[in-house]
């Protein structure tokens, strides 16, 4: 089975050109943690297949750290929304414009 | 018919097509439901590619976890539907000239490295499992260990920021 290199990382591109269009437009902070979480899952989809280009597994390892990492990302992120939801009684990022009250 | 190729194409489409109705749908819930899917299809593409490892962590950590953390959260924090999507005609403006020149800059730079083999899944899809486990306890066991840390940091931080205050 092939599949052509450039259309793997044209792939990668559009996810991550969704995850950035997500990130600028939206107001409401878990779909923006949402689009992170899609930015972060496009530059996986380019490890794995440079991986399996080179049959080299350092791609693969570096996917897992990648995946690691996202999840501790989204786990104190989504803690700081409950956070600020809590105090400020909002999820709009137009509305979160004090570091401390 | 390249079966594989037809079914890279078939993933591919549906986590484009799950992306961008992530991001335009106005219920949280949905858009969550959404991400699943992309998910779904972007481990899809790992096994195509013979990272079986990382299909099975994909859709344990991300499918699993991460969006039922997000469900969690939406559920929680008791969403009223955001009437629209962002600010003003300016902000709009902005955001679509710096994504066009982002996504130009990009693709030019891909266009350079992407010089026409084609990536083949044969020798990496055999035993990956195996392989994976001996590349991480042996050549990439300080970072594993810091990883492993990291973990512990986030997960202490999420419960401190968490917690009523007193």
């Amino acid at each position: 089975m092939i599949i052509p290199q450039s259309h793997l990382m044209i792939l990668s591109l559009v996810l991550l050109t969704i995850g950035v269009v997500g990130v600028l437009i939206r107001r409401n902070v878990i779909i923006i943690l949402m689009s992170i979480e899609l930015i972060l899952n496009a530059a996986n989809i380019n490890f794995v297949a440079f991986s399996s280009k080179w049959q080299n597994l350092t791609g693969q390892i570096w996917g897992v750290f990648n995946i690691t990492i996202a999840a501790a990302e989204v786990a104190v992120g989504l803690a700081i929304v409950i956070a600020l939801f809590r105090n400020r009684e909002t999820v709009n990022v137009d509305e979160m414009n004090l570091m401390k009250w | 018919m390249d079966w594989g190729l037809v079914l890279f194409y078939f993933f591919a489409a549906l986590a484009v097509v799950g992306g961008v109705m992530m991001i335009t749908r106005k219920n949280a819930v949905h858009s969550a439901v959404y991400l699943v899917l992309t998910f779904v299809s972007v481990a899809g593409i790992y096994i195509l590619l013979g990272a079986d490892f990382l299909f099975a962590v994909q859709v344990l950590v991300y499918a699993g976890g991460i969006v039922v953390l997000f469900l969690f959260v939406i559920m929680l924090v008791n969403l009223e539907e955001s009437r629209r999507l962002s600010g003003g005609k300016l902000h709009l403006a902005a955001s679509a000239v710096l994504t066009c020149l982002l996504f130009g800059m990009l693709a030019t730079l891909f266009g350079r490295v992407a010089v026409g083999q084609p990536s083949v899944a044969a020798p990496l899809g055999e035993g990956n499992l195996q392989l994976m486990g001996i590349a991480l306890f042996r050549d990439y066991m300080l970072p594993f260990e810091v990883v492993s840390l990291l973990l512990l940091v986030a997960m202490i931080g999420a419960i401190v920021l968490g917690r009523p205050r007193a």
